[in-house]
């Protein structure tokens, strides 16, 4: 089982499409994995054993009879805000308990359509909001390289069962930095598309001008290869891209010289903790070696991105969340006219970071108060965009780090809100601007945490940005799964 | 102090939200603290700048009007907490004198 720990999605494809193993029996190696380690880790809300067995049955059928293709076999984790047909998804919060989505989202049909074996949901903040996992209504998920730290968050459960070996590969999103983030405290790759790159069809609304699906995986090229079946224009979502999907697995294995790198002065910042940087600055050494130019660029606005995304977060979460109100599906619970209903119900049904953000949210929307927070937020956010637009006439990729600091405690920040919003600081300009942005593991802090580093492009650049990262992470061949868990 | 218990209080009305005194006093000075540091923004002369609403501009998304499969009456209401036959079922809206 070890050695299959190691292997990527295209590995297994191989092995699978040899007969050297079934997909029955990887599924069942992942299961039992499940099993002896996620007491410890508490990545999963649910194993969808039954089913994953099932479905692990007909991709074997299905590759026996040489219709197998890129996911086919292959045992992979959901974070539990993806609508799967047929199945509870409750974005970890009371108030969805018990909903069964009567529809696939396309990210899960176009992956079912491509044979993937169904493991289970994954743990997250209540409705992604939050940077440690520790919003969740159900359970506290751990590090893997340290079990008494969070992994990050929003998809703190994808990122540690990927780093644990709790699956080959999961999804997550990411609206702020909850795939990148959370992928750099556990020491994985994750990849935030280009808004509109992946459809939002079934994903439970938050922030709709920023959410994006992507993938958290052990390695840059499997991070292209569910890139590849996830991507593309959707008819159920308008805001979803025409362009046609390029060959991305075809850009692994290039070369990065004559790239030019751009790093942004105003993202190495005091209170960045020295390992981090320390570690940023050796990887920027690394694409030095391998022939790339290193331009200094400015992004003037960076330290206005956290006040203008938490305007923009909020403002869009109070609207979105007004659904839930014990009508249509989830927990209601009983008052004597349908207002004190819903406040009772809503009261409830969220978690304190959610009411937190919907008051926020609709303070910021409330008359007299809209041109000065929300317009404003707009405003600045188009002068951010355009920090990125005059970087990028400079440079083809940008490098930063993801997270100032390392992991941090469980309950270090839980009743900072402030200080919890801060450390998503040099994530949210690329969910702000729209670019597709990427972490891959840069190396370990004096205590063996894992660091990541950022790698930003230019809308639909991830060809270049997963050509870059494979250099990158080739060159480095760090640890990917913790001894507790290996 | 920007926001006051009864600015919180009114706003959770309008979100729908009932909080308990505990509630109100924590997110009074919480909020209090999250809206004083937007405030920067205030320090950034935008005068001029069209806000950004979506990052990727997409406009004029056109399909044919064609009929398709939609969900069943069934999968429609079977969430419900509470339903009569194919309804949603909800308490009064309107008093009955």
């Amino acid at each position: 089982m070890e050695e299959l720990l190691g292997k990527d999605i295209l590995e297994l494809g191989n092995l699978l499409a040899k007969k050297e193993i079934t997909s029955v029996e990887l599924t069942k190696c992942y299961l039992e994995r499940i099993k002896r380690h996620d007491g410890a880790l508490q990545s999963y809300l649910r194993v969808t054993e039954d089913l994953a067995i099932n479905m692990a049955q007909e991709a074997d059928k299905k590759i026996a009879k040489g219709e197998g293709s890129l996911l086919t076999g292959i045992p992979l984790g959901i974070k539990d805000i993806l609508c799967t047909r047929d199945m509870e998804t409750t974005c970890a919060s009371q108030i969805l308990r018990g909903f069964i989505a009567p529809y696939d989202a396309t990210v899960i049909q176009r992956m079912k359509q491509s044979g993937f074996i169904h493991l289970g949901r994954l743990n997250m903040d209540e409705f992604a909001m939050g940077s440690s996992t520790e919003n969740s209504s159900f359970q506290v998920t751990k590090n893997p390289w340290d079990l008494s730290r969070i992994p990050g968050g929003s998809s703190g459960g994808s990122a540690a069962a990927v780093a644990a070996g709790l699956c080959v590969a999961a999804l997550g999103t990411d609206t702020g930095g909850s795939i990148r983030q959370p992928a750099s405290l556990c020491g994985t790759v994750g990849l935030k598309p280009t808004y509109g790159r992946v459809s939002r069809y079934g994903l439970v609304a938050f922030a709709s001008s920023l959410d994006q699906i992507g993938p958290i995986t052990r390695s840059v090229k499997d991070a292209a290869a569910l890139l590849q079946v996830i991507a593309g224009r959707d008819g159920m979502d308008s805001t979803s891209i025409p362009q046609p999907v390029p060959d991305y697995l075809s850009y692994i294995g290039r070369d990065v010289g004559g790239l030019r790198i751009g790093i942004p002065q105003e993202y190495f910042i005091e209170g960045m903790e020295p390992d981090v940087r320390k570690a940023v600055e050796d990887a920027i050494k690394v694409f030095e070696r391998n022939g790339t130019a290193v331009v200094p660029i400015s992004l003037p606005h960076t330290d206005y991105a956290v006040a203008t995304y938490y305007v923009i977060c909020t403002a869009e979460a109070s609207s979105n969340l007004a659904r839930y109100d014990g009508v249509k599906y989830g927990f209601r619970a009983p008052g004597k006219d349908i207002i004190e209903m819903y406040k009772k119900t809503r009261s409830a049904g969220f978690g304190k970071e959610v009411k937190r953000r919907i008051i926020l949210g609709t303070y910021v929307l409330s008359s007299g108060y809209y041109d000065a927070y929300y317009r404003k937020a707009g405003q600045v956010r188009t002068l951010i965009k355009r920090d990125f637009d005059r970087a990028f006439e400079q440079c083809d990729l940008v490098l930063t780090p993801v997270s100032p600091t390392t992991a941090f405690r469980i309950g270090e920040k839980v009743e900072d809100p402030l200080t919890m919003y801060l450390s998503d600081i040099f994530t949210i300009p690329v969910n702000l601007a729209g670019l597709p942005g990427l972490s891959v593991p840069c190396g370990f802090d004096h205590t063996g945490l894992p660091i990541g580093l950022q790698i930003i492009g230019k809308p639909l650049d991830e060809p270049l940005i997963l050509q870059a990262a494979h250099v990158f992470e080739t060159e480095m061949r760090l640890k990917k799964i913790p001894d507790r868990f290996a | 102090m920007k926001v006051t218990r009864d600015v919180i209080e009114y706003v959770a009305h309008l979100g729908r939200l009932e909080l308990d005194p505990d509630e109100i006093e924590r997110y009074t000075s919480q909020l209090d603290a999250i809206l004083e540091y937007m405030d920067k923004l205030n320090s950034l002369d935008t005068s001029g700048i069209e806000p950004t609403t979506h990052a990727i501009p997409n406009v004029n998304v056109f399909r044919e009007d064609d009929v398709t499969e939609a969900f069943s009456v069934e999968a429609s209401v079977g969430n419900a907490p509470e339903r009569k036959g194919s309804f949603f079922k909800v308490p009064p809206i309107i008093e009955v004198e």
